[in-house]
């Protein structure tokens, strides 16, 4: 078969989802990527001598050996599991399209599970931070032909979102911004001097975990206030007067800001000061707010959820109604105390990114696990459900950053033994739970 | 024997990023990047010891043992960085302050060497150690 080139390929690697990737195919297989980052690459090339799930595994203790099963068996255990359990957590997600989450939906509601994503350790807080305040935001093409002034705060796209800067943001020649990155500031807020920060305009260290101190102080001087301290969280006050005036005279100005503001202290109350800070800047300039979504399709599953459920993220169904509460539902904190007993995961590491007393629970409770290679969660698993990548084996919407549904395309075909979809793996696990469900 | 007193932070980076997204994860490459503690030169210096040497990382919640590496992006004196995956994790602080959202980046922590035989584990041999046989 001769070689094939497709083109406008979305990337299934960051919430960058970068849409311009070629792919050069030739009997089913992938032959070479072009244009994407290295992350992005890699995400299309597993590493020799990686094995892929291929058939689904079981094993009734932690401790026994895996043993190869069929597809039908494995989905009446998983069925059986997420029936039985009184408290189910079903995670994972945001490495899915948003049509596998509708479907995941359906079964949390039969199931009565809690539906939650990577969102609860990455941007939570920030959702709960734009239900306090509001959030002033853009499309990523608005800063790639407006923005002059690009803040990234506690976040380091360089390693994170390799190609944003020079795709979206910093780099890239815009209707407005012909001159490209000459015609822009990059300015970079980290606790490090990140890679992003070694390639900034102007860099302010702030001490960690102080981010807060930092957004008050710049809008106390934006509200023409003099500030008394000579340093405000390790910043010299003449850089803070120096940042908050090129803020104030910015033609239009866009913060981009990470887990350096979610995972310290202070939580949805930096990313608050960091909204309230642009909504100011918005008298004398103009200014957007956008958080760096990790995986492809972060912001889809606060989409799906929001139009299934009305929230964004850690929906409990257990009353049969959707339910809502950071702190109570959300996945570390049901794990850590114990509450949940049976938890079905797909498409996430758990056991790679959560704290050590939530991943101590999941050893104590039956786990399923969707996914493609071995991970840390599928190591502590009673059942592997082989997965098929989205965005390369199968078709799928998912949801830039800045919340643009794109069409992810199939390059390949999923190994022999797989389903088309992981879809339509749901869809399959939805019945025969219906179907249990209606036999009692 | 040196023990620092820093501050553990964590996050990803570019190399965590590629193997995880190849599914490296139980590959020996998945060690070196994301089992290691990445220290400010000054405080790297204080310990004595050459890069890629094994150090004892020790917190409220658990200790475990990384490679000492020295950090790119200092200067950061007092706090150290290990990327994210299960080594940073058995360390942070879990506690959410009703949040959802753990202390990711702001954990106390002591570092010293390891001792002669100790040398960081791989994901599996981690993951079995810390928690499967913990549990049984």
């Amino acid at each position: 078969m001769a070689k094939e080139l497709i083109k406008n390929v979305v990337c299934p690697f960051c919430g960058s989802a970068c849409d311009d990737i070629e792919v050069e195919v030739e009997d089913g297989k992938i032959l070479n990527v072009y244009n994407a980052c290295s992350v992005g690459t890699a995400t299309f090339f597993p590493q020799p001598g990686v094995k892929r799930f291929k058939k689904p595994l079981w094993r009734e203790k932690k401790t026994d050996d895996f043993q190869e099963i069929e597809w039908e068996t494995a989905l009446d255990k998983a069925a059986e599991i997420l029936t039985n359990a009184k408290r189910p957590l079903m995670f994972g997600w945001c490495e899915t399209s948003c049509e596998t989450m509708r479907m995941g939906t359906k079964v949390a509601e039969l199931t009565q599970s809690i539906m939650d994503s990577q969102i609860t350790h990455c941007h939570g807080p920030t959702f709960q931070a734009i239900q306090m305040v509001g959030e002033p935001t853009c499309t990523l093409g608005e800063i790639k032909n407006r923005a002059d002034v690009v803040v990234y705060w506690g976040c380091n796209p360089l390693n994170g979102h390799p190609r944003h800067l020079s795709r979206y943001s910093s780099f890239p020649r815009g209707f407005f911004r012909e001159e490209g990155r000459l015609g822009r500031k990059l300015i970079v807020v980290d606790p490090r001097y990140s890679d992003t920060a070694k390639a900034a305009d102007h860099y302010y260290k702030v001490n960690l975990g102080e981010d807060y101190l930092l957004f008050n102080a710049l809008r106390a001087v934006v509200n023409g206030v003099e500030l008394e301290q000579e340093e405000i969280a390790g910043v010299k006050k003449e850089d803070i007067v120096n940042l908050a005036e090129m803020m104030k005279k910015a033609a239009f100005g866009i913060v981009f800001f990470g887990m350096g503001l979610t995972h310290s202290l202070g939580k949805s109350q930096n990313i608050a000061g960091a909204i309230q800070l642009v909504q100011l800047l918005n008298g004398p300039s103009k200014w957007s707010i956008m958080p760096l979504c990790g995986h492809y399709n972060v912001n889809g599953f606060a989409q799906v959820m929001s139009w299934t459920a009305g929230f964004p993220y850690s929906v409990d169904f257990c009353r049969g109604a959707p339910r809502y509460n950071p702190g109570e539902y959300t996945s570390i904190d049901m794990l850590q105390k114990g509450l949940i007993d049976a938890m079905f995961v797909i498409s996430a590491d758990p056991g790679s990114h959560m704290p050590q007393r939530a991943v101590e629970h999941m050893v104590k409770i039956p786990l399923i696990v969707s996914e493609m290679h071995p991970t840390s969660t599928t190591q502590l698993a009673n059942l592997i459900l082989p997965a098929t990548v989205n965005g390369i084996e199968a078709a799928g919407t998912c949801y830039r950053m800045d919340g643009v549904p794109l069409h992810m395309t199939k390059v390949v075909d999923p190994p022999k033994g797989l389903f088309e979809s992981d879809t339509v793996m749901m869809k399959k696990l939805y019945e025969k739970v219906l179907a249990r469900q209606e036999e009692d | 024997m040196v023990k620092l007193n820093i501050r553990l932070t964590s996050g990803g980076t570019i190399n965590q990023g590629q193997v995880t997204k190849s599914g490296g994860k139980s590959l020996p490459m998945y060690t070196k990047h994301v089992g290691s503690i990445f220290l400010d030169k000054d405080d790297f210096n204080k310990l004595q010891v050459f890069p890629m040497t094994p150090v004892k990382v020790r917190s409220e919640f658990n200790e475990v043992i990384v490679y000492a590496q020295i950090s790119a992006d200092g200067p950061h004196p007092g706090v150290g960085f290990i990327p994210r995956g299960p080594w940073c994790n058995l360390l942070v602080d879990p506690y959410t302050y009703s949040s959802g959202c753990p202390m990711f980046k702001d954990t106390p922590v002591t570092v010293e060497p390891a001792d002669s035989h100790e040398k960081p584990l791989n994901m599996p041999e981690l993951m079995k150690k810390y928690y499967i046989e913990k549990a049984a």
